[in-house]
C-alpha cells in the first residue's frame, strides 16, 4: 500500500519537493526525476491521473503550475492516493491561505513539515485537516518561542511581495 | 499564521529565481556552495541559526538537482541540538538528504533513541518521523521495543502514538523479526478498538503489513476490521473532521478492506453476513456525483470493495453486480474510472465464470485500445490479452495487428509479443497463424525476435499442406519495395525449402524466385547472407530440368563469397560450390529438412518466465490462475488409513510372482535388444523419468510433447517383460480392438507395460488428448491421479470415464468433467483398494468427442498385482527356515522362469525390484 516517493514538479520541470520513502541512491533519485518529469509533463489534458512506469504506478495531479506526484505499487488503490494528494493540497491551502507555487518555493521547508504530518513511512498518518494544521501551528509556535531570530517579518514581506 | 522565515534563505532563493539561464544559476549555486563549505569549516563561529540556514540552503540546492557532497555531518549533528528549532531542521533535512544506507545515520542512533525514550513529546515526534521515513535495519533492531512501548502507552497522546504505529511499520518492513507475533496479535486487536481515528488509521496500515506476511496470527483482528468498516460505512460516531467530502474517512475504509483481503476466507457466519451487507451497501450505494473529490473518494472505496468481493468469491449474484458495474465503468468518459474499470476487469478474469460475461464487452474494450491516453491503452491491451481464447483470438489478434501500425513506439514491443503469443496459443488454423506472424514481421520487424520466426519455420516444416501457402505468402511480401530483414530471413528459408512447390504458378519459376531473393542480398547484414546462400543452393537443386543460366549465376555468387571475411558465409559458399559439382549427390545432401521434433514454444516459455514486464506478468498470472479453476482439485495427502493393516499381503510378498515374467521366450541374439537393455536402469521406479513427468504436468505443447525419446525406453521394458500378450491372456475383461478413426500415438500396450513398472507416465495419447497417470501405493491402497490434457485449441466434449474394476479391486474415480477446455489439463483422482490378490486388470472405458469424431478407448490401468506387494527383507540364513515353515499354496508358490535372455545380475535385480519383489542374494536353491 505504501507510497514510494512524493514529487512536486513545476510545469517548467523545476523540482519543488522530493520525499523518498523507499530507499533510492542519489543517482537513482535523479534518474527517477528525469524520467518522470519527461513522462508526466508531456501528458496532455483530460487524460487519466495514472501513469504506469517501470512496473510501478504514478498517481499525479496538476494544480495550477504544479504537478503533485506520488508513486505506488501496481496493486495500490489509485483513487485513494489521488485524494491523499488533494488532502495535502487542502492542508497547504489552509496553512498558507490560498497557496500558490511561490509559497512553496520560498517556504519549501514548510511543505516538508506539513508533509511529515500527513505521511510517514509512505502511509497516511492523519486525515483530519484540522489536526494537521494544529500540529504544524504548534511546531511554529515552539520555534517562535525559541526566539532565535527576528527575520520572520522580512521573509514574509518578500514572500508576499513575490506573489 | 506564523511565517517565520530566514532572510538569507529567501534572498538566496530569489537570486536563483532571477537567474536568466542555467549557466547563471550554476554560478550562483557554486558561489553559495563555496560559501556554505567555508562556513562549515570554521564551525566554531557558527550560530545555531546560521547552521540551520545553511543546512536548508543545502537541501534546496540538492533539490534543484545539484550534487551536495558535504555538510551531511552538519545536518546530522543538528539532531543532537538541545533546542527544538535546530533539532527539527536536523531531523527533516537528514531524512531528505540521506537514505537508510548512509553511514552518518548510525552516528545519530543514540540521540534518536534518547529522544524517543525521553519525556519531550515534540522530540519524540521528530525522532519517530525520521525513523519512520528512513530508518534501516539497524534502527529496527535497536529501537523497535521503545517504539512499541510508545504505541501502546496509555499516557502518550494520539499525536505520538500514530507516529509510533507507522514508525513500527517501517521497522517491521526492514526486519519482520522485530515484531514478536505471539505477543503482538492481542495488542494489535486492542489497537483496533482505538477511538482516535488518526491512531486507528495508522494502526490499520500496520495491520495490513502484518497480515500480508502472516494472516494466521491475526485472526482475532478480523471481526474488528469488519466492525470498523461497518461503523464507517454506516457513518456512525465519526467526528466531522474525519469525513472527507461527506464520506467517513475513505482512507480508513480502503485500508480496512485491504487488510481483510489478506485473510483467505471468513468463517464466522455472523461476521461474514455483516461484511457482505456492508459491501452490498457500497456496491449499490455509490453514485456518480459532480464534485470530483467526492467522486474519487467514494470510488476509491468502491473499487476496494470490488476487490474484496472478488477475493471472497462471493455469491453469484454479487459477482454479477460487480461485473455489471465494471461493464458500466469501462464505457464512461471519465478517464480515471475507465482506466480502473479496465484494470479491475482484468483482475476479474481470475474469477471463474467471469470470462464469458467479460467477452460481451469486447467491442467496448477495443475502443479503449484506441484511446488517446497510453495508460488506458495499456490496460485495454492487458485485458484483451487476458480474455483471449480460441473463440475470440481471431478478432482480438487482428485488432492488435491493426493497432500496431499506429501504436506508439513504447508499446510496440509489448504489443507484438502479445500478438505473437496469442496467435500461437489460440490459432484456429495454421495458415492464419502464418499470416499473423508475417504481418507482425512486416509491421514491427524490429520487435520480432528470432524465436518468433524460428517458430513459423517449425510449423511450416512440420505441416506439408502449409508449405505451398507459406511459400506463396512470403513471396508476396518480398515483392514489396521495403522489406524488413527478418522477413528476408524467413522468406529465404521458406522459399529455399518449398518454392519448388509453386513452380507451376506464374512468376514462380526458380529463376524468378531466385531473382526476387537475390535482389535483397545487397540490403541485408552478414547474418542473413548465409540463409540466402542456402536458399540459392536449394533452389538450384530443385530446378528440373537444370537451367544453365541460373546455375552459372548462382555459382558465380558462391565463387564471389568464397573469399568472404565472414567465416560462416565463406564456409557455406565453398561447400555449396563444391557440392554443386557433385551432381546427383547434391540431391541427398540438400534434401528437404526433416520435421522438427515437437517442442514447447520458447516464446510462450519466455512469456511465462518473464518477470521484467509487470503488465505481462499480470496477464500470465491470470492465465495460470484460470487453469486450476477448470480442473478438479487434487490433494497430495496419502490415504488416511494407508499405513495400517496390510493383512492379506504379508505372505504374498515372498511368494507371488506375476506370470508376466514366466511365459515369453526372449531371443537373446537380437543386438538391438541387448543394446536397449542398457537403458534398464532408467525404469527403476525410484527414479521416474523427470522429462516425462515434467511434460505431463506442465502446460501442453502446441502439438503434443515429444514422444520419440520416451518411446525407446518403453520398448526396452515391454520386450523384456514379455510383450503385450503376457497380461492379456490373464485379463478377465477383454480389451477391445480400437475401431476409432483417431489413431493413438505410441503403442497402448507398451505404455501400459511401462507403467506396470513405474508410477508415472503417459497412459494414452492421440492427436487430441493425452492421458497421464501418477500413482502412489501404500500397502493395499493405491491413489492414482489421471491427468487428462486437451492438446487442442478447441474443447473436448462429452468426456466420459467409466471404471470397469475386476472383482478384487474397489475403485472410486472422482468426477470427470464433461468438457475439457482448450489446452487445459484436468486432474481426476482415483482411489484403489485391493481386496484380495488377483491377476485381473482394471479397465478404464474412456470416451470423448472432438468435432464429429467420437473416440472410445478401453485402457488397462496399471493397478496390477505387483503394485500392492510389500517386499520384506529376509537375511539369507533365515530364508530357508521361513520358507519351509510355510505350508504351500496360496502361502507359498514357486515358479521357474526359463528361456530368459542372459542379463547381468544387477539388471535382473533392478527389474525385480521394480516389480516390488525383494531379492535375497547369496542363496543356492535346493529346488533346482
Amino acid at each position: 500500500m505504501m507510497i514510494h516517493f512524493v514529487l512536486l514538479i513545476s510545469r517548467q520541470g523545476k523540482v519543488r519537493l522530493t520525499k523518498w520513502y523507499s530507499t533510492y541512491s542519489k543517482k537513482e533519485r535523479s534518474k527517477v526525476l528525469r524520467e518522470l518529469s519527461g513522462v508526466i509533463l508531456t501528458r496532455g489534458p483530460r487524460l487519466c491521473n495514472f501513469v504506469e512506469w517501470r512496473g510501478l504506478k504514478v498517481v499525479y495531479k496538476r494544480y495550477a503550475s504544479l504537478y503533485f506526484c506520488m508513486c505506488i505499487d501496481p496493486d495500490g488503490n489509485e483513487l485513494e492516493i489521488l485524494e491523499i494528494i488533494h488532502h495535502y493540497v487542502e492542508v497547504l491551502d489552509r496553512y498558507f491561505g490560498s497557496v500558490c507555487e511561490l509559497d512553496l518555493i520560498y517556504n519549501f521547508h514548510k511543505a516538508y513539515y506539513i508533509l511529515d504530518e500527513i505521511l510517514i513511512s509512505g502511509e497516511l498518518q492523519e486525515s483530519s485537516k484540522r489536526t494537521v494544521v494544529r500540529s504544524v501551528a504548534a511546531q511554529d509556535s515552539l520555534v517562535e518561542a525559541a526566539k532565535e531570530e527576528t527575520g520572520s517579518t522580512i521573509s514574509n514581506i518578500i514572500a508576499h511581495a513575490a506573489k | 499564521m506564523a511565517m517565520h522565515g530566514m532572510r538569507g534563505l529567501s534572498v538566496f532563493i530569489s537570486d536563483i529565481r532571477n537567474c536568466q539561464n542555467k549557466e547563471q544559476e550554476r554560478q550562483r549555486i557554486d558561489k553559495e556552495l563555496g560559501n556554505v563549505r567555508n562556513r562549515f569549516k570554521n564551525e566554531k563561529g557558527l550560530s545555531p541559526y546560521e547552521k540551520k540556514k545553511y543546512v536548508w540552503k543545502m537541501l534546496y540546492i540538492y533539490m534543484l538537482g545539484y550534487d551536495v557532497d558535504f555538510g551531511h555531518m552538519e545536518a546530522v549533528s543538528l539532531i543532537s541540538a538541545p533546542k527544538y528549532p535546530e533539532k527539527q531542521v536536523g531531523y527533516i533535512v537528514t531524512s531528505c538528504l540521506l537514505n537508510e544506507n548512509h553511514d552518518f545515520l548510525r552516528l545519530a542512533i543514540n540521540t534518536v533513541r534518547n529522544d524517543i525514550i525521553g519525556r519531550n513529546e515534540t522530540f519524540q515526534c521528530l525522532a519517530l518521523t525520521m525513523v519512520g521515513n528512513i530508518g534501516g535495519r539497524e534502527f529496527a533492531e535497536s529501537l523497535a521495543p521503545d517504539v512499541q512501548k510508545l504505541l501502546l502507552s496509555s499516557s502518550c497522546r494520539p499525536l505520538v502514538r500514530k507516529k509510533a504505529a507507522l514508525c513500527l511499520l517501517r521497522l517491521y518492513r526492514k526486519n519482520p523479526d522485530v515484531v514478536n507475533v505471539d505477543g503482538w496479535a492481542d495488542r494489535m486487536a486492542q489497537l483496533l478498538d482505538e477511538r482516535d481515528l488518526g491512531v486507528l488509521t495508522s494502526s490499520m496500515s500496520l495491520l495490513v503489513a502484518l497480515v500480508s506476511n502472516n494472516h494466521e496470527a491475526y485472526w482475532s483482528c478480523l471481526p474488528k476490521c469488519v466492525k470498523t468498516l461497518e461503523r464507517l460505512a454506516r457513518n456512525q460516531d465519526i467526528p466531522q473532521e474525519y469525513t472527507y467530502y461527506g464520506i467517513p474517512s475513505p482512507w480508513l475504509q480502503v485500508k480496512t478492506m485491504r487488510a481483510l483481503q489478506y485473510f483467505p476466507t471468513i468463517e464466522d457466519p455472523y461476521t461474514r453476513r455483516t461484511l457482505f451487507e456492508v459491501l452490498q451497501r457500497i456496491l449499490m450505494g455509490t453514485d456518480v456525483v459532480k464534485n470530483v473529490n467526492k467522486n474519487n473518494a467514494s470510488h476509491a472505496v468502491l473499487f476496494e470493495a470490488l476487490a474484496l468481493v472478488m477475493h471472497l468469491d462471493a455469491e453469484k449474484e454479487m459477482m454479477s453486480q460487480c461485473v455489471a458495474l465494471l461493464g458500466k465503468f469501462i464505457a464512461v468518459r471519465e478517464p480515471n474510472i475507465r482506466y480502473l474499470g479496465l484494470e479491475n476487469m482484468t483482475r476479474m478474469l481470475m474469477v471463474t465464470d467471469a470470462q464469458e460475461i467479460i467477452k460481451r464487452h469486447q467491442a467496448q474494450i477495443i475502443t479503449s485500445l484506441k484511446d488517446p491516453d497510453i495508460s488506458i491503452r495499456r490496460r485495454a491491451l492487458d485485458l484483451l490479452y487476458g480474455m483471449c481464447d480460441v473463440t475470440n483470438a481471431k478478432d482480438i489478434v487482428e485488432e492488435l495487428l491493426q493497432y500496431l501500425s499506429s501504436a506508439d513506439f513504447t508499446m510496440r514491443e509489448e504489443l507484438s509479443l502479445k500478438a505473437a503469443i496469442l496467435a500461437e496459443k489460440f490459432a484456429p488454423d495454421l495458415s492464419w497463424y502464418v499470416d499473423v506472424i508475417l504481418q507482425l514481421i512486416d509491421k514491427a520487424g524490429d520487435f520480432i525476435s528470432d524465436d518468433i520466426w524460428f517458430r513459423v519455420v517449425q510449423f511450416v516444416t512440420n505441416n506439408d499442406d502449409l508449405q505451398p501457402y507459406a511459400a506463396a505468402k512470403v513471396k508476396e511480401y518480398l515483392e514489396k519495395p521495403a522489406v524488413h530483414e527478418t522477413m528476408v530471413k524467413v522468406s529465404a528459408y521458406i522459399l529455399g525449402e518449398y518454392s519448388h512447390l509453386l513452380a507451376r504458378r506464374p512468376g514462380c519459376s526458380p529463376k524468378e524466385i531466385f531473382g526476387i531473393l537475390h535482389e535483397k542480398l545487397p540490403t541485408v547484414s552478414t547474418t542473413t547472407i548465409p540463409i540466402l546462400l542456402s536458399a540459392y543452393a536449394k533452389i538450384l537443386m530443385h530446378t528440373q530440368p537444370p537451367d544453365q543460366e541460373l546455375q552459372s549465376q548462382i555459382w558465380a555468387i558462391f565463387n564471389k563469397y568464397e573469399s568472404c571475411i565472414d567465416a560462416e558465409i565463406q564456409q557455406r559458399a565453398v561447400e555449396y560450390f563444391a557440392l554443386c559439382q557433385k551432381g546427383a549427390a547434391l540431391m541427398d545432401i540438400l534434401a528437404e529438412m526433416p520435421k522438427f521434433p515437437e517442442r514447447k514454444s520458447s516464446l510462450i516459455k519466455r512469456a511465462e518466465y518473464s518477470e521484467a514486464d509487470t503488465a505481462e506478468q499480470s496477464a500470465i498470472k491470470l492465465r495460470a490462475q484460470q487453469q486450476p479453476s477448470n480442473a478438479l482439485v487434487v490433494t497430495d495427502q496419502p490415504p488416511a488409513n494407508g499405513a495400517t493393516s496390510p493383512v492379506p499381503v504379508g505372505p504374498l510378498s515372498l511368494a507371488m510372482v506375476p506370470s508376466m515374467i514366466t511365459t515369453e521366450d526372449h531371443t537373446s541374439t537380437d543386438p538391438a535388444l541387448s543394446q536397449q537393455n542398457g537403458s534398464l536402469t532408467k525404469v527403476d521406479p525410484q527414479h521416474p523419468s523427470a522429462d516425462l513427468l515434467g511434460d505431463l504436468l506442465g502446460p501442453l505443447a502446441i502439438e503434443g510433447p515429444p514422444g520419440a525419446t520416451v518411446q525407446s525406453e518403453y520398448n526396452a521394458v515391454s520386450r523384456l517383460e514379455g510383450g503385450p500378450d503376457a497380461v492379456d491372456g490373464s485379463a478377465i475383461v477383454p480389451v477391445e480392438e480400437q475401431r476409432n478413426t483417431v489413431q493413438p500415438i505410441g503403442n497402448i500396450a507398451e505404455r501400459f507395460h511401462a507403467l506396470c513398472l513405474k508410477d508415472s507416465g503417459v497412459l494414452y495419447e492421440d492427436p487430441y488428448i493425452q492421458i497421464g497417470i501418477k500413482a502412489e501405493w501404500r500397502a493395499h491402497h493405491g491413489r492414482l491421479v489421471l491427468f487428462l490434457g486437451n492438446k487442442n485449441t478447441a474443447p473436448l466434449v462429452s468426456v466420459q470415464a467409466l471404471m470397469l474394476p475386476p472383482a478384487h479391486l474397489k475403485m472410486e474415480l472422482s468426477l470427470v468433467p464433461d468438457t475439457i477446455p482448450p489446452r487445459a489439463q484436468v486432474q481426476c483422482p482415483l482411489e484403489v483398494v485391493n481386496l484380495r490378490p488377483s491377476r485381473d486388470v482394471a479397465v478404464l472405458d474412456f470416451s470423448y468427442k472432438f468435432g464429429t469424431n467420437m473416440v472410445n478407448v478401453k485402457l488397462r490401468l496399471p493397478a496390477v498385482l505387483n503394485k500392492f506387494l510389500q517386499p520384506i527383507p529376509v537375511p539369507a540364513e533365515e530364508f530357508f527356515p521361513q520358507w519351509r515353515s510355510l505350508s504351500g499354496p496360496p502361502l507359498k508358490l514357486q515358479e521357474v522362469v526359463r528361456g530368459v535372455r542372459p542379463m547381468p545380475l544387477p539388471e535382473m535385480a533392478n527389474l525385480l525390484n521394480s516389480f516390488r519383489l525383494m531379492i535375497c542374494p547369496g542363496l543356492v536353491s535346493p529346488f533346482i
